[in-house]
């Protein structure tokens, strides 16, 4: 292993993080703060409790979940995709590193970007709701995974794209409806019969479930159904990227 | 052994486009060899097939020995690439992009030997400065530093002095002479010929993916430089005296000037007779002066009769 590069990979990555630490930090407060306002002041006054925990506690997991999701997919896609399109690219091809040094670098930095911002997130919620997390250490490994996993989508999708439009197009039309659908800031139990058979075919379903399963001990699927899920969908990416680099797919011209 | 060992190499793209056609090719360690060829012939496919950026169809590379796909990590840190684009992270700092390509080669950090390499580019004072506040000239040199910041042994400058001013092109040849004396093989594709012939060792000829011709550059310039001979007559002549017919001789400026092509390695150039021969015809020559074609001339020629043989001129 040439851990060296993976240390520059990342480094060099995270450097463009700090660079803009304010703006990374500020604007998942300020989001956090409107869904509080929004869901939790206003529809949550007229919910109450879902299953017995109050409806401002029952989003923050979905809330945590939604935006780290976003940003390991966006972190990862654009720190892949910037070389690509600055021509940079040739740097990493040339270098005497293989597929998984590369991907841990990226996908690594992507990870810790999201995981940075889940935290903040949670620690602003606490601001405005009193939480318990039944199983500490649960939520972690979910909050991990979930960063890793995106990460490792995010990763496919800067090197699929062409262009900055396709940068946004997955995110857009796939990820952002099938985290609103996947429970997010609700109980899929809250939904038609029909529905609910259909959201079981959502993969985020199971993350937001398992999730939030570590704070309140209730989940809408068994949380071995989770683990399962997240290790499908990591195994998934990790052999798609295998796949990439092995054919030079859309890297190697 | 070569220092590069490039062997029946072969590059078709998914278009079917074969842009390498059985590339053979033996580096030396230590010389400047120049990789000459017209657009599309493939000279940058043959380095971007060496340093790992394109894997060849089939064929055989190695560096220092290490095959360039079986054992990549070995022969990629013996190679360092300057790209011809300029191709560089806007907003990152020099020193910080310098660096980062020394880890990307699993070096351990070394900052007295970047700064010797930055000092020698002259890119030291520019250090903090952002890519993007650079001039051209100087990102150029930011992508020779970073190709040199793991120290590597054989250096490829694909068209470094593209578009760069004649004062830095002085400059980037003074560079690539110093890092010559310090045993670094260099491997240089120009469309300059006047680069080639001032900087390189040997001359290879690369045309529709093939390698048509290596040679020493002094022997080749010897073997095919023809010389010109021009010889500006006191008075001019209407035609080309018959006593003279026998030299091949050219009417030029309007009678003025008797143009003579000879071969500098034929054992006699003739010249001597054919200044008896003008004395003999009663011409007075006012002036003489000599030319010699360039390697330019020589990979028009390559190029073309190349094309010729194959039916596409």
């Amino acid at each position: 292993m040439n851990w060296a590069a993976v240390a520059a990979i990342y480094r060099f990555e995270m450097s463009r993080f700090f660079r803009t630490l304010l703006q990374s930090f500020i604007s998942p407060v300020i989001s956090t703060s409107l869904y509080f306002v929004v869901f939790g002041g206003a529809i949550g006054s007229r919910i109450d409790q879902v299953e017995g925990v109050s409806y401002g506690a029952f989003i923050v997991p979905g809330l945590v979940m939604l935006t780290v999701i976003m940003q390991a997919i966006s972190n990862a896609s654009f720190g892949i995709y910037f070389p690509k399109f600055i021509g940079t690219i040739y740097e990493l091809l040339s270098a005497p590193i293989n597929f998984l040094e590369i991907v841990m670098g990226y996908v690594g930095a992507a990870a810790t970007k999201a995981l940075f911002i889940g935290v903040v997130i949670l620690v602003t919620s606490s601001f405005f709701v009193d939480l318990t997390i039944q199983h500490p250490l649960a939520m972690v490994a979910f909050l991990l995974l979930t960063c890793v996993s995106f990460a490792l989508l995010g990763f496919i999708i800067g090197i699929w794209a062409g262009n900055f439009e396709q940068l946004q197009l997955v995110p857009l039309l796939v990820v952002t409806p099938l985290v609103f659908l996947g429970g997010s800031f609700y109980s899929i139990e809250m939904l038609p019969e029909v529905w609910q058979t259909i959201t079981l075919f959502n993969p985020v379903l199971y993350l937001i479930s398992g999730f939030r399963w570590a704070f309140f001990g209730l989940s809408d699927v068994p949380v071995g159904w989770s683990l399962a899920a997240i290790a499908l969908f990591t195994s998934l990416c990790l052999t798609a990227i295998w796949w990439i680099f092995r054919t030079g797919w859309r890297i190697r011209s | 052994m070569a220092m590069v060992e490039i062997r029946d190499a072969r590059k078709v793209f998914d278009g079917g486009f074969e842009a390498l056609r059985g590339a053979s090719l033996d580096i030396e360690e230590g010389e400047i060899l120049a990789l000459l060829g017209p657009n599309g012939a493939g000279k940058t496919t043959l380095i971007s097939a060496i340093c790992g950026i394109t894997q060849p169809t089939s064929g055989t590379i190695a560096v220092g020995g290490h095959d360039v796909v079986k054992d990549y990590r070995a022969a990629r840190n013996l190679v360092g690439l300057v790209p011809q684009e300029v191709n560089l992270e806007p907003f990152e700092k020099v020193w910080k992009t310098v660096r980062f390509s020394r880890g990307l080669f699993g070096r351990k950090p070394d900052d007295a030997l970047l700064e010797r390499i930055l000092r020698k580019l002259s890119l030291w004072e520019k250090r903090g400065a952002t890519i993007k506040s650079l001039s051209g000239g100087m990102k150029r040199r930011v992508l020779i530093a970073k190709a040199l910041a793991h120290d590597p042994r054989v250096l490829f400058l694909d068209e470094p002095t593209a578009g760069v001013d004649v004062e830095l092109r002085r400059d980037m040849w003074d560079t690539v002479a110093e890092l010559k004396r310090e045993g670094v093989t260099i491997i240089l594709t120009t469309h300059y010929i006047e680069e080639a012939e001032a900087l390189a060792d040997r001359v290879a000829v690369i045309n529709r993916g093939q390698i048509l011709l290596v040679e020493d550059k002094d022997a080749l310039m010897a073997r095919m430089g023809r010389k010109t001979l021009r010889i500006e007559l006191d008075e001019p002549v209407a035609e080309i005296p018959a006593g003279l017919s026998d030299y091949g001789l050219r009417l030029e400026d309007d009678g003025r000037v008797l143009v003579y092509d000879y071969d500098t390695s034929a054992e006699r150039t003739g010249i001597a007779r054919l200044m008896g021969a003008l004395a003999a015809e009663g011409i007075v020559v006012r002036d003489v002066a000599t030319s010699q074609n360039s390697l330019e001339d020589i990979f028009v020629g390559l190029v073309h009769d190349g094309q010729e043989e194959e039916g596409v001129a």
